[in-house]
Formats: C-alpha cells, structure tokens, sequence
C-alpha cells in the first residue's frame, strides 16, 4: 500500500470534527446500545403497564445485595477511568493497578450476579414463572452479557496494553477510552435498571 | 497504521480474497453474495407461483425432487408454501436487497467517492461480511431442520411465531447475525464518511450517493437494536417459555395452550418489528436513490436539479422514517389518536420522497440524454417507484388500509418500490461501476436484451396484483381462492406466474453477460463514462489504497457541461480548466 | 488523546472522586427513598429522577460529555429523541 493510502485520524482528532475515528465510532456504537435497551425498557414498560397485579420489586428482589452490586459497578467506573487517567500521566503502572481492578469488580459484579439468580433457581423461580421474573432475568441477563463483554475487552487490553504502550501510546491511549465509554454506558444502563427492577 | 499489509509485501490468497480487509474486495464479496441470495429467493418465488397459479396441481420435472414434508407426489404442502413465503421477504430484504445496496455498492464505492483510502475500520468491515455470510448460512440451513424453515411470515408475529417449529429459532439465531453485520457496517460508513473525505470535499459537495448511504447507515445503526430487542424476547419465550408476546388464556386448535404463564402481548411485538421494520423500507430505497442519481447526472451531462432540495428531503426522509412505523399495524385495535399521529407523520413523510423524485424527474429537462443500458434501468426507475409510492398513500390512511391491508395490494405496493424500483436501481448500479471493478464493459447488447423483457415483464406481474388486492384477494395463503369473492380474480394469477417464470428467464442474458464480460468484456480506461466523481480518478480497478495520490477536491459532484470549458465534464479532483 | 498536562489530570482525578462520592450518596439516597410509603406513581417518578441525576454525572464526568464536542453531542441527541419514541408510543394506550 502507498504511502499515500494511510488511514487517517487514527490517533490524532480531525481538525473539523475535533475527534478521532475510535471515539466517533464508539460513540455511534452507544447510540445503537441505548436504542437496545431502549426496546427493551418500552416493553417493560408495555407488560406492566398492561396488567394490575406487578409485583414491587423490593417484595421479591434482594435489596441489599443489589445494591452492594450498584456500589461495586460504579466503584469499577471510577477505576476504569482512572486507567485512563494514568495514561494520560504517562504512568504504566498505575495504568495496571486500576485496570486490574476494573476487571476485578467487573468479575465481583458477575459473581453476585450468579448468587442472586441461582438463588431463585433453588426457590424455583424462573423466566417462565411469572412476566416480572421474565423482565427481571432478561434485563439483566442482557445487561450481565454487556459486562463480560466489557470485561474480555478490558482484560485485553490490561494483558496485551504493554506492547501496544510501546509501540503507539497515543493509539493505546485512545482505545482505552473508547473502551471506558463502553463501561460506563454498561454502568449507566445499571443505574437505571437497579430502581426500576428492584425499587418500584 | 492501518492493517498489516506492509509495503511490497504480497498478501497469501486467503488473506487477499477471503478474509480480505480492503473495502472493495469486501464490497464485492457482499455483492457476489448478495446476488446469489437474490437469485435463490427468486427461485422460492417461482415455487409459490405455481401454487398459486396452479393451486393442488403437482409441480412438472422437479416435483419429486421435494421431499415428502414439501410436497406430496409434487403438490405443494401449505407448510411448505408459508415456509417460501416467509424466506422469500426475508431472503430478499435482509440477505439479497440490503446486502447488495449497502454492503455491495456502499463498501466499493463510497471510499472512492470521498477520495479515502479504505474504510475507517478495515478489519470491522471484514468482521461485518463474515457475520452476513454466517445469518445468511443458518437462514439456508433452515429449511433442512425438523419441521423446515420459517413459516410465520418476514413479519414473524406473535404468538404463531412462538409455538411455530424449530426453524423460527434458526431465524431468529440468523437475523441476529445480520443484525450486528449491519450494525458494525453502519458504524463504519458514518465514521468513515465523517472523518475520511478528501482535502476540499465538503459535506456540500458530496456526491448524492454518498448523502444516501450515510442516512441509511444512521437508519441502520438507530432501527435495528430495538428488533435486536425483540428477537431476544421472542428467543426467550420461544425456549424460556417466557410470555413476553403470549397472552393469557390462547386457544391453539381449540385447546387452551399449556406452559406458558401468559400476561404477555402480541402487539409488543409488532411494535419492536415495525420500529425497526419501516426504516428497513428506506434503508432500501435510499441506496437506490442514490445509485440513480450519479448515473442520471452522468448521462445526461448536466448536474442534477436541485442538489439542496435533494439533500434536505434525504435527511428529513431519514428522520421522519422513524415516526411513522404504526402505519403497518392500523388493524391491531388502536385508537384515534394515536392512528391520527401516525396517518399525519406518514403523509409528511411523502413529500420529501416526492421532492426527490421530481428533482431527479426534473435533471433530465435539457439534457443530452445518452440511453446506455444503466441509463435506461435508471429512467425506469422513476415512474416504477412513482407507481409504488403513489399505491402506498392509501395504505398509510387508515380508513383505506382498513379495506387493503394484508391484501395483494400491499404485495403489488411493495414489490413496485422493491422490484422495479430498487433492483433496477442494483441492476443500473452493476452496469455502471462493471468497469471500474474489473476494468473492462459489459455488452450493450445484452444489456438491453436484460431491460426490456425485465421492464415489461415487472409491470404484467405486479400491475394485476393491485388490481387483486382492490379485489379482496388475501396475502400469505396457500389457497387464496378458498374465498369466493377472490376466485374472479384466480386467471390473473396464472398470467402473473406465467410473467413472473419469463421474468426468471429475462435474467439469462445478465448473468451470461456479467460472467463472460468478467473475462471476455472489452477492455476499458479508468473512465469510460466520463464522469466528474472521484472514484473515476483511480485505476480501473483501483489498488490497494486506490489512489497513487491523495485526490483534492475543487468542485462540486455534477460539474457537467460547464460554459466555458473544452469537455463536457470537470472532474472533482482536476484543479486546473479543462 | 495526548496533550493534557499533568496539572490538568490531577485536577480532573479530584472530580472523578467527587462524583463517585456523590453518586454513592445518591445510591443511598435512592434506596432509602424506596422505604418511604410513596404511591407507586410517586415512588417511580423519585426513582428516575435521582436515577438521572446519577446517569448525568456519569455521563457528564467519566464520559467527558461535559467537553465533548458537538458532532458527538448531536449523534446523542438525535439517539435520544429516537429513545424516547420508543420508550413511549407502544405503550400510548396503557398510559
């Protein structure tokens, strides 16, 4: 390929647009997964605006522990971005410590995730059993599916983020933010459905 | 860096053609692709005639190749038809039409036309062809499995959808790997779009092919999530026994239905379908529009009327798109209001679609028309899709809809917009761009051996149908003549098949000509139609990174017949006079 | 995303620490709230409120929207409306 035939913006923004491929193109990535989630709240809101008899999501959820899960997704969102951070101050060590712990509280989050749903698998209550056990395992099975793949993403570039730190910095700089914009629209979707599915 | 095909480094074969990462490689995979699809849904098409035609009749030659679940001693098993009519629209939609509008034309051309070098996610554009290849291989496969394909129609409503056999589930597995085939694609063509265009192209001066696919690319990106959404719900109920879409209390064959805990709603469903659904329709009629444009200005060596008008009515087109989905659903009980709002955004959203089409109507006054095979597919065009988007203004009213819907009405409606419409556009598009994919013409002469039994052979096959739906004639059944006041209309059904097998052998001289002009078509340079936009510029066909230099642009799109200048066109990228 | 100094970062990390603070008051806040006897009206109005406010600051903070530019802005807004629409026209009859 020519010299000429280089892909640009890749690590430096458009002088117009003032960014750069990766952050356009999670951006418009987001916009599809808040279309997602958007679909998936209408129907909630269609089911149990349609009958009488929803129950309150404090009657059948467990409080407490859901809301340790909320501290541990926020927590993990404030780590993912101080991994940025700590590129931005050139420090690749810090840069691993947080991102370490992002992974971490993103695989604590799962682990809870596992107890609350097994849980109700021992108490036989399952998708099938009532529509708001239905929303509640779908939302956040969904939701649950987001958080491993962020977590494969992170932990790639936690195990591979060295190599590419010495070879493009700017690159490894840039996609590492469009991977922390991905993760905290994975927490701000949380935000959202913790009150509605376990509060109202 | 961009990928790691080094300077002076040859790619091994599978790196170069298979699991290439170079957007016209890739464009070409989607099309050759797409036109199979194309080609195989077609074929489901002329199986369904002959039912029609020939209702209980067993089928001649190839009758007994079916196996006993399709068809008995030859004729036709009603599973079986609702099996074709269900992959018919899907195949055609998601894995024929779709496929070869954006991911055919959309990945080869638009780099070209904004002077970059590739896409700006070269191994994202890769990853997107495979997923295509992947949903297109379970949809095929899926009329192998126990019980055979997909039966509850494209639409796949609820609850039939959810108790029908295991193929729905290899549809459902199937559309959502096209779902994020598309949604990658999407990404990329907006950010490449946006980010990519060559020193002094504006947005103002893009070409109006490029306008059209980056709307259809937001169309893309917004609209499908939500059935993303619902195919996920309907998985779950599906094999969860979840009751997302299952009502309480359903009767099936007359005994109430067992294991699901109900409190569910079908309309759900059609909501989360047609949200996606309806800007599905644009997504392919704007590519067509778009294909269109370029061969209209180009052959008539005048710039287009109207660019600005052009421009505002696609992008309004795009927005309005989404608000107007509930026009497919005015039977399903709802109330007057909410009907009112969805008659008047879908009575708004002609107009721009009118807009356009009277500008391109408009670009052939005082010009000197050159009837080459792509410019006679393209004028075509125009009073097809005039034909089709006039039909659909009683289906968005709702007191009309009331006496039309799910009558052949709509099938004549949509196939006008689809058939003569957008895949004449394709057809077009082909004929055009033939030369600078592979560097050498397709023959004129089979060109219009192609159109005009095509041209004719469209209107005998989809004018009658309208005509049949006014009748009362209902869609999607095996025996439409069951009702009396449908069995007038049952000679119509045998001239249509009869229109529509002639129309399958009106094909032969394309695929004759498009294979043999492959190797044997008259050698060409890199711009035989002599036209301004910058994918002229490169070689034909263009290397890897397409230009040996960085094109600059200095004009607009459709500098045709410019007063003053020695040839009748000037190129985007030719800084000084001609 | 080079270009930002060390002063600049430090100064970026306290906001960071500050919005964490604030967002595990309002997790607080949000769950104490859902003991209150509120009608279930009320309760849902409280919810999403204070979830908006936590989603803002998540946004606004970790995302950088505060300082985001327009072409992203406007891709967000258009996503919204579209959000919006479809969160509340299927339901049109129930609500």
């Amino acid at each position: 390929m020519s010299e000429a035939g280089l892909i640009k913006h890749i690590s430096h923004p458009h002088p117009v647009t003032g960014v750069t491929n990766s952050k356009l193109g999670v951006w418009c990535f987001l916009a599809s997964e808040v279309m997602l989630f958007g679909g998936l709240f209408s129907a909630y809101i269609l089911l149990r605006t349609g009958v009488t008899d929803w129950p309150r999501g404090h009657e059948i959820l467990n409080v407490p522990l859901a809301t340790l899960n909320t501290m541990v997704l926020i927590t993990s969102s404030v780590t993912m971005v101080m991994a940025w951070a700590s590129l931005q101050m050139k420090s690749l060590s810090k840069y691993r410590l947080y991102m370490t712990l992002t992974v971490l509280l993103g695989l604590a989050f799962l682990v809870v995730k596992a107890f609350e749903y097994g849980h109700k698998f021992e108490h036989h209550h399952f998708p099938s059993t009532d529509n708001f056990y239905a929303t509640y395992f779908t939302l956040t099975g969904l939701h649950g599916l987001h958080v491993i793949g962020g977590i494969v993403v992170n932990l790639y570039f936690l195990l591979f983020g060295v190599k590419m730190w010495e070879k493009e910095p700017d690159q490894l700089a840039g996609r590492v933010e469009a991977a922390g914009l991905y993760w905290h629209f994975v927490d701000l979707v949380w935000i959202f459905l913790f009150p509605v599915l376990y509060l109202l | 860096m961009s990928h790691d095909a080094s300077h002076g480094h040859e790619l091994p074969f599978w790196r170069k053609y298979i699991f290439s990462v170079d957007h016209k490689v890739i464009g070409i995979q989607y099309a050759v692709t797409g036109l199979l699809f194309l080609f195989f849904g077609f074929c489901l098409m002329m199986l369904m005639r002959w039912q029609l035609a020939y209702p209980g009749q067993p089928l001649p030659f190839i009758g007994n190749l079916f196996s006993e679940t399709a068809m008995i001693g030859g004729i036709m098993l009603p599973e079986f038809y609702n099996q074709l009519g269900a992959m018919h629209g899907t195949i055609m939609v998601f894995l024929g039409v779709v496929p070869l509008a954006v991911g055919g034309f959309g990945n080869f051309v638009l780099p070209l036309q904004i002077g970059a070098p590739d896409m700006a996610f070269p191994k994202l554009n890769m990853v997107s062809y495979w997923l295509y290849f992947t949903g297109g291989v379970l949809m095929f496969a899926s009329f192998f499995v126990p019980g055979g394909a997909a039966q509850s129609g494209w639409t796949s409503y609820a609850p039939l959808s959810v108790i029908a056999s295991s193929g729905q589930t290899w549809w459902l597995v199937g559309m959502a790997f096209l779902i994020n085939s598309s949604l990658l694609g999407s990404i990329n063509f907006i950010v490449t779009t946006v980010q990519l265009r060559a020193p002094g192209l504006s947005f103002s001066r893009l070409p109006f092919f490029v306008w059209s696919q980056f709307v259809t690319s937001f169309l893309l990106l917004l609209a499908f999530p939500p059935l993303m959404a619902a195919a996920v719900l309907q998985l779950m109920d599906r094999l969860a026994h979840t009751s997302f879409f299952m009502p309480s209390g359903l009767v099936v064959n007359g005994q109430v239905l067992e294991g699901f805990a109900g409190g569910g709603n079908a309309v759900l469903w059609q909501h989360l379908f047609w949200f996606l659904a309806h800007p599905e329709v644009y997504v392919l009629i704007l590519p067509a529009m778009g294909i269109i444009s370029e061969i209209i200005a180009c052959n008539t060596r005048k710039p287009l009327y109207g660019y600005k008008a052009l421009v505002w009515s696609v992008v309004f087109l795009g927005f309005m798109s989404f608000i107007v989905w509930a026009h497919h659903m005015y039977l399903t009980g709802m109330g007057p209001n909410l009907s009112a709002f969805f008659q008047v955004t879908t009575m708004i959203i002609s107009i721009p679609s009118i807009v356009i089409l009277t500008t391109l109507i408009l670009s052939l006054w005082g010009g000197s028309i050159r009837f080459t095979t792509p410019m006679l597919f393209a004028l075509a065009f125009l009073p097809m899709f005039g034909i089709g988007g006039l039909t659909g203004l009683p289906l968005g009213l709702n007191a009309a809809d009331i006496h039309l819907h799910d009558t052949y009405y709509v099938i004549g409606h949509f196939h006008y917009v689809v058939a003569p419409g957008t895949i004449f556009a394709l057809f077009a598009g082909i004929y055009h761009w033939f030369p600078k994919a592979t560097g050498r013409q397709m023959n004129n002469f089979l060109g219009k051996l192609h159109f005009w039994p095509s041209f004719v052979l469209m209107n005998f096959i989809f004018m009658p149908m309208l005509i049949q739906g006014l009748a009362g004639v209902s869609r999607r059944l095996y025996d439409p003549m069951q009702y009396a006041h449908a069995q007038p209309t049952q000679p119509l059904n045998v001239f249509i098949s009869i229109s529509a097998w002639c129309l399958g052998l009106a094909q032969i001289p394309f695929i004759v000509n498009f294979f043999w002009s492959i190797f044997k078509g008259k050698k060409t340079d890199q711009n035989p139609w002599q036209a301004t936009t910058l994918e002229w510029t490169a070689p034909s066909p263009p290397p890897h990174g397409n230009f040996v230099k960085e094109p600059v642009v200095y004009r607009g799109p459709y500098e045709y017949s410019v007063p003053g200048q020695k040839n009748d066109f000037w190129p985007q990228a030719m800084k000084e006079n001609n | 995303m080079s270009g930002h100094s060390p002063e600049a970062i430090k100064k970026e990390v306290r906001t960071y620490v500050a919005v964490f603070v604030a967002l595990a008051v309002l997790t607080v806040l949000t769950v104490g709230a859902s003991y209150l006897k509120l009608s279930l009206g009320a309760a849902i109005l409280l919810a999403l409120f204070i979830a908006s406010v936590k989603g803002t600051l998540v946004a606004a903070y970790f995302m950088h929207l505060r300082t985001e530019k327009k072409i992203v802005l406007a891709l967000l807004v258009l996503a919204v409306i579209f959000f919006v629409v479809l969160l509340f026209y299927p339901s049109w009859h129930h609500l």
